[in-house]
């Protein structure tokens, strides 16, 4: 039966230009897919996307829609003006969660195409910001179908709403020289020890988990989630000075100068007149800079761990926040180590679950009650590599200074400092 | 009613199962890479295995016939393994040099853009918009695919100083992030309030807790429980919106497109950075959105020929200092530019150090 498609002379004008269309493939579903559920759907998607374009507002409204036995991970979206849409007035995104480090094989993906066009719209992305993979339009009823089919074979949905959301890892250890942990495990080992809080959302806002392999941060960990883990060492970088001298071979002595050398952050690098370089590692803040200039030549040291920074976020309520470092440097090799990584984010989740304000991230909670607080609410002793620098205000009672510094010595001694 | 059936609590699946071979092999092990051409990595590990990755830009909403097209030239020409960038650009990895090109024609020849690695622009990153979001004043798919247009020579050669991450937003939330350069809504006019569904729909007490600056109460409005707000404090932020529809945000006129610069998630060279305001008052345009092209494009022009290998736009700024920026990009310099929120005073210039 042919339908009776809309005109959409502003979305046409998105179909011309060298970058691949999404008009064109959402047409493409509207006219060459076999199912005429999806050629309805998307002819109406599109009549409501003129229409957006035309009017420069939006039209969908949320509401309440999960499948059995979880209460989020899908996104409801029904339409203001579904009278004249009517096939698309129901178009939920079922948000699933991908892989650790976004890895697919092209035979999962047609398995994961095949239910979707089974169910939905056909359009899907890899992947939203949130970091799930975003099957996108489908209806209340077949929100239940498509999950049913895919969880059978492997996957799960990711969060929505106040909860803990889908985590985010970079390719890392799987392909990057830069790694400096194994950032899949870590990412998991998060994630999977929350199930209970990713589908049943219950926490005061949400809580977002990242992973990111090196301080290069692909995965905008310190800037975009609540706990953030980035890979780094402390021991000294490796140099291979063979390497360094055909860099040097190649490009010059001044390009080296101005490119690495006075690029460094803390002045930790200097080119001796041999054209070897010389680092001072006490002073080396791991930027990552010279590694990114000299990867052959370049890498990180063997004694391998995370920096883990707590409370990032963007603007709602108070404004921007990135990430506080909360644990300078944690060795994640045994599955101890991993362990007690998760029984820190437990530790914090639960404190933020009890303190937190409705509607009040992490970071926001900090800010409010004191990082000092909040380190003593979770148990972890302050160390200066917390700060930028210490308190400029004289502001502050003081009368358990003795304490504190007794504390302190204690801790250097038990370090064996 | 029939049974239902209880969901598997699996999480996040095990990537194993989905990597190549070689990645495999060589977990953890991997040595150097290099960067052939644009679009192309060369990765070798210390077992000397190399393997090679071809990042394709898309329309990102994929149809699953562009969804199955990928997946065929990921069979035909590759080894039938690919891994997802945050941008969401597709990479294919190959153990084989051989397969490079082909693979890069077959990409190519179907319509997607060979690129995005290293000193190049970046896929723009970005939201859902009018296609799917239940708040949005823009469009996310649409503006994306307008500039991508416009900028995808930069996305296929590498030849900017640094690399350069855009970022789109539909509203204040920034869900696209921050960016070297961000193109978000700013809303410019307080909420118009139905008040006959107020009482209804939105549950008042969290709506006023919402609001960054106190700017909403509980109110009477002929005779129902509603909510005003006192539009001297008011921002224009469009926090009340997502709690409460009724207070309509969104203006097809005086929502417009703000333009910001300097966000950077690296810890390269220096700590991360947030954005800075540089322009607003664009037009929120449908369906090309030309106007906010044009002020990313001379943005790009003057960081291109004015900054130094590796400067980030954020360390480029830094060096030639604000108002030489706003000279180069021929951008009026505002009262709106100078910082009103929390810790403001940290971003005043203290001493006496002047640009002329």
């Amino acid at each position: 039966m042919a339908i009776d498609k809309h005109t959409t002379p502003m979305l046409d004008q998105l179909e011309t230009g060298p970058w691949p269309s999404f008009i064109s493939g959402i047409k493409r579903l509207r006219d060459q897919h076999p199912d005429p559920r999806i050629n309805e759907m998307t002819n109406d998607l599109l009549g409501q996307l003129e229409h957006s374009y035309e009017t420069r507002k939006g039209y969908w409204k949320g509401g309440t829609v999960s499948v059995f036995g979880y209460g989020g991970g899908i996104i409801p979206r029904f339409s203001e003006v579904g009278k004249v849409f009517p096939k698309s007035k129901e178009f939920h995104t079922i948000r699933v969660q991908p892989p650790a480090g976004n890895h697919y094989t092209t035979g999962m993906l047609r398995q994961l195409a095949d239910s979707w066009e089974k169910y939905g719209s056909g359009l899907v992305t890899f992947h939203g910001q949130t970091g799930n993979i975003m099957f996108i339009g489908t209806d209340t009823q077949n929100t239940q179908n498509f999950f049913d089919d895919i969880n059978e074979y492997g996957w799960d949905l990711g969060g929505a709403g106040p909860c803990v959301r889908t985590a985010m890892s970079c390719v890392g250890a799987a392909r990057c020289e830069m790694s400096c942990t194994n950032e899949l495990k870590a990412h998991r080992m998060l994630v999977n020890n929350f199930v209970d809080d990713v589908h049943r959302p219950a926490l005061p806002y949400k809580f977002k988990f990242k992973v990111s392999g090196c301080p290069n941060d692909c995965q905008n960990a310190i800037e975009r989630s609540d706990f953030a883990v980035l890979g780094t060492w402390r021991d000294d970088m490796k140099v291979d000075q063979a390497e360094v001298k055909n860099y040097i071979a190649d490009k010059g002595r001044q390009y080296y100068i101005d490119n690495v050398i006075t690029r460094c952050p803390t002045q930790a690098l200097a080119l001796n007149d041999d054209n070897t370089l010389a680092v001072n590692n006490r002073d080396c803040v791991r930027c990552m800079h010279c590694l990114n200039v000299m990867p052959k030549a370049l890498h990180p040291g063997d004694d391998k761990g995370v920096t883990i920074l707590i409370g990032g976020k963007r603007t709602l309520k108070i404004g921007d926040l990135m990430g506080t470092v909360v644990v300078p440097f944690k060795k994640l090799e045994t599955e101890e180590d991993y362990e007690s990584m998760v029984e820190l984010a437990t530790t914090i989740i639960d404190f933020w679950a009890e303190n937190g304000l409705e509607h009040e991230r992490c970071g926001e909670m900090i800010e409010r009650i004191g990082l000092a607080n909040f380190l003593d609410g979770i148990g972890i002793d302050p160390d200066p590599n917390m700060l930028s620098h210490p308190r400029q205000s004289s502001y502050i009672r003081m009368d358990g200074w003795d304490e504190a510094a007794e504390e302190w010595f204690a801790r250097q001694a038990e370090a064996g400092k | 009613m029939a049974e239902m059936r209880e969901p598997i609590e699996s999480g996040c699946p095990d990537p194993w199962q989905y990597m190549h071979p070689v990645m495999r092999k060589n977990f953890g092990q991997w040595k150097y890479h290099e960067h052939p051409r644009p679009g192309v990595l060369l990765h070798v590990a210390f077992s000397g295995d190399k393997i090679w990755t071809i990042k394709a830009g898309t329309q990102r909403i994929l149809d699953v016939f562009s969804l199955r097209k990928l997946c065929d030239i990921g069979d035909q020409f590759a080894d039938g393994y690919v891994h997802f960038t945050i941008r969401s650009n597709i990479e294919y990895l190959v153990s084989d040099e051989s397969k490079v090109q082909p693979l890069i024609d077959a990409l190519e020849g179907a319509g997607f853009i060979v690129g995005g690695t290293q000193n190049s622009v970046a896929m723009i990153s970005h939201t859902q918009g009018w296609l799917h979001c239940d708040i949005p004043g823009t469009d996310a798919s649409g503006v994306v695919k307008s500039m991508m247009d416009e900028l995808i020579d930069e996305f296929r050669n590498a030849n900017m100083p640094n690399r350069v991450h855009i970022t789109t937003s539909c509203c204040q939330i920034n869900c696209g992030g921050q960016g070297d350069i961000a193109i978000n809504i700013q809303h410019t006019k307080p909420p118009r309030i139905n008040h006959d569904l107020v009482a209804n729909i939105c549950e008042r007490p969290s709506v006023v807790a919402r609001c960054p600056v106190a700017a909403i109460r509980p109110a009477m409005v002929n005779g129902k429980p509603s909510l005003e707000v006192d539009e001297r404090k008011c921002i224009c932020c469009g926090a009340c919106y997502p709690p409460c529809p009724p207070m309509q945000i969104n203006d097809a006129e005086h929502s417009k497109l703000a333009i910001w610069v300097g966000g950077n998630h690296s810890n390269a060279r220096g700590k991360p950075t947030f954005q800075k305001l540089v322009a607003a008052g664009i037009p929120n345009n449908p369906p090309r959105w030309p106007e906010a092209t044009a002020i990313v494009k001379k943005i790009l022009k003057a960081y291109k020929e004015g900054a130094k290998d590796w400067e980030r736009i954020n360390e480029w700024i830094e060096r030639i200092g604000w108002p030489r920026f706003f000279e180069e990009v021929e951008l009026p310099f505002t009262k709106y530019h100078i910082d009103t929120w929390r810790g403001a005073r940290a971003s005043f210039n203290s001493s006496s150090y002047i640009r002329f």
